[in-house]
């Protein structure tokens, strides 16, 4: 092979893993919204707006878009009713816990509530969600 | 140049008064209704009171700026515009209820007793009587809506902590408990002498169970009984979505608006009401499929309304500006829905249940509608997106109907003129 031809074999390579990992970047997402809508837009409406006083917004919440992406796991998969001041205010509803997510669906669901409305924050890996399953494992046997 | 500004200011003012009175505030009303706002951007207004010298007074469901929860608002220039606006009590809430020279507030555990004077000042805000105390409050449901009968018994809704009874709250899969054990202190009606001091559960009555979660209620003076409307459960698809479609779940179950006498049941978790058989159906968490119907013995509504919509008030309407057919019939707000989507949310609006011979005729109308601000007739999608949801009603001096509005804190005054 000649040295142009391994150019053009390595440029090949690039644009079809670029290709790829866009592709499955964008198919994560897509992936993320379907649950989003069968499972979460219920509560959370399809803005991502929520409920006044029931279901907390994720659009434009700090913690949706923050760095605690353990506690999003946890909230993922365990359900919320702590009723904690959330960015100043409160919401009465439960939120259904679940369990039967695996990480990568978890970190689908969680890379579009924090790409989606105004939120602009990074995606998830799985390996974040895996790591934020282990550490909540930790701190709840304690 | 002072003199400029003055008159600039008075023009500017007269023009927001005129367009204020020309639009009806927003919203679309029968012929002859003309509607205003009353007062803007008091805080999370719930229910509202008004006195017999026209004084409204507004529970807030939390602390405005100033950390006050009751709101007194006076129109003392008389051009249907509040005009001074003070306001006592640290504790967040739904329910007011005037009777008399006593004012009844609720928190989300309690309610509170405070003596007018001539003048519908709070003689004593900072002291009030406990009414009751140590009602449950877990977030959910967690209303204490208040009204009262013509022998001073007060009726308090206590809100069931949960959406089907399930043995985990709104979890795939989760059986409803039988029997449901949150039936014993919360999902129903409690009555209560509203002359005494300092009293709880036991010193009250259980005056009606099986209703999940009412916030608003009022007493029928002409047929001399209770009338609640309550919040049906919601999810039926997310949960059972091989038994509720999506559209299903938009329609199903109704709300409903009971007359309720000592001792009824009206069914939840056990039931729901379905509008479009006519019946009570049993809920998926005790075995219902869609169409297996409940114990015969179950209260039937007087009213079925859409689901979802979030009946928030009930005023017997007794005065006598209104045409003659609204009179001892029933206005209901409805707050508005979320669990419609991912269909258009439904409801912000006044509606209206004509009675005759104090009996509801199963007809209702919507009354007054535009409250979401989408006069171009486009639907809500995210409930955030109403610029107000109806909430509070009450009947002034003149007979006029004040609504209010806990997202901004309006309340809109509506009247008749002939
Ligand atoms: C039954 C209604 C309901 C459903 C369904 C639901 N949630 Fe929630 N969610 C809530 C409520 C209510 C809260 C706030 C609970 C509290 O304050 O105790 C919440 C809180 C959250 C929070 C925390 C927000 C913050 O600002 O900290 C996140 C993140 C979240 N939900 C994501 C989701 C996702 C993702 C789904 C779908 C997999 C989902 N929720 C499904 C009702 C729901």
């Amino acid at each position: 092979m000649g040295n142009r031809k391994i150019r053009y074999f390595l440029f090949g390579a690039v644009v079809m893993f670029l290709f790829v990992s866009i592709k499955t970047q964008a198919q994560n997402l897509e992936n993320g919204k379907k649950i989003y809508q069968t499972r979460c837009l219920v509560c959370h409406q399809a803005d991502g707006g929520g409920v006044p006083n029931m279901n907390a917004p994720l659009d434009g919440s700090t913690n949706v878009v923050g760095n605690d992406i353990a506690r999003l796991v946890k909230i993922i998969k365990n359900g919320f009713n702590e009723r904690v001041e959330l960015d100043g205010l409160y919401y009465s509803n439960s939120m259904t816990p679940n369990p039967d997510l695996t990480p990568a669906q978890i970190s689908d669901v969680l890379s579009y509530i924090r790409t989606s409305w105004s939120n602009k924050a990074t995606k998830v890996t799985i390996a974040q969600v895996q790591q934020g399953i282990k550490g909540n494992q930790k701190t709840s046997t304690k | 140049m002072k003199r400029g500004i003055y008159l600039l200011l008075l023009l500017s003012m007269s023009v927001h008064f005129l367009a204020n009175a020309q639009d009806n505030a927003g919203l679309t009303l029968p012929n002859g209704f003309k509607a205003n706002l009353f007062a803007e951007n008091i805080g999370s207004a719930r229910h509202i009171a008004i006195s017999k010298n026209g004084v409204v007074f507004a529970k807030l469901n939390r602390a405005d700026k100033q950390g006050r929860t009751i709101i007194r608002l006076a129109d003392e220039n008389k051009d249907g515009i509040s005009d001074k606006i003070t306001g006592w009590a640290n504790y967040g809430g739904t329910g007011i209820y005037l009777t008399g020279n006593a004012l009844y507030a609720s928190s989300n555990e309690a309610v509170f007793k405070y003596q007018l004077d001539g003048n519908d000042e709070v003689v004593n805000p900072l002291s009030p009587i406990t009414v009751v105390s140590g009602l449950i409050n877990r977030r959910q449901h967690e209303s204490k809506s208040i009204t009262f009968d013509k022998s001073n018994n007060m009726y308090v809704n206590i809100g069931a902590y949960s959406n089907a009874c399930q043995d985990k709250d709104r979890t795939p899969g989760a059986q409803g408990m039988m029997p449901c054990p949150i039936l014993d202190s919360a999902g129903g009606i409690w009555k209560f002498d509203a002359s005494k001091e300092n009293q709880t559960y036991g010193d009250g009555k259980r005056y009606a169970t099986g209703l999940r979660n009412v916030v608003g209620l009022d007493w029928n003076s002409q047929a001399n009984k209770l009338y609640v409307a309550q919040h049906g459960r919601d999810q039926l698809n997310t949960f059972f979505p091989s038994l509720y479609t999506d559209a299903q779940n938009a329609e199903l179950p109704a709300e409903t608006f009971y007359e309720i006498n000592e001792g009824d049941n009206a069914g939840w978790p056990y039931v729901y009401y379905d509008n479009f058989q006519h019946k009570k159906i049993v809920s998926p968490e005790y075995g219902g499929d869609g169409k297996k119907e409940g114990a015969s013995d179950i209260k039937n509504p007087a009213v079925a309304f859409p689901a979802h919509m979030a009946p928030m008030g009930v005023l017997f309407y007794t005065g006598n500006q209104f045409p003659e057919k609204y009179k001892n019939g029933a206005f209901i707000t409805f707050h508005g829905s979320w669990n419609r989507a991912p269909l258009p949310q439904e409801g912000f609006f006044v509606a209206f249940v004509p009675f005759k011979n104090g009996k509801a005729t199963g007809e209702w109308e919507i009354f007054a509608n535009g409250f979401a601000g989408t006069m171009d007739g486009t639907k809500i999608t995210s409930t955030r997106n109403a610029k107000a949801r109806p909430c509070g009603l009450a009947q002034g001096p003149d007979g006029s109907i004040y609504v209010s509005d806990d997202t901004k804190g309006s309340i809109f005054k509506i009247s008749y003129q002939k």
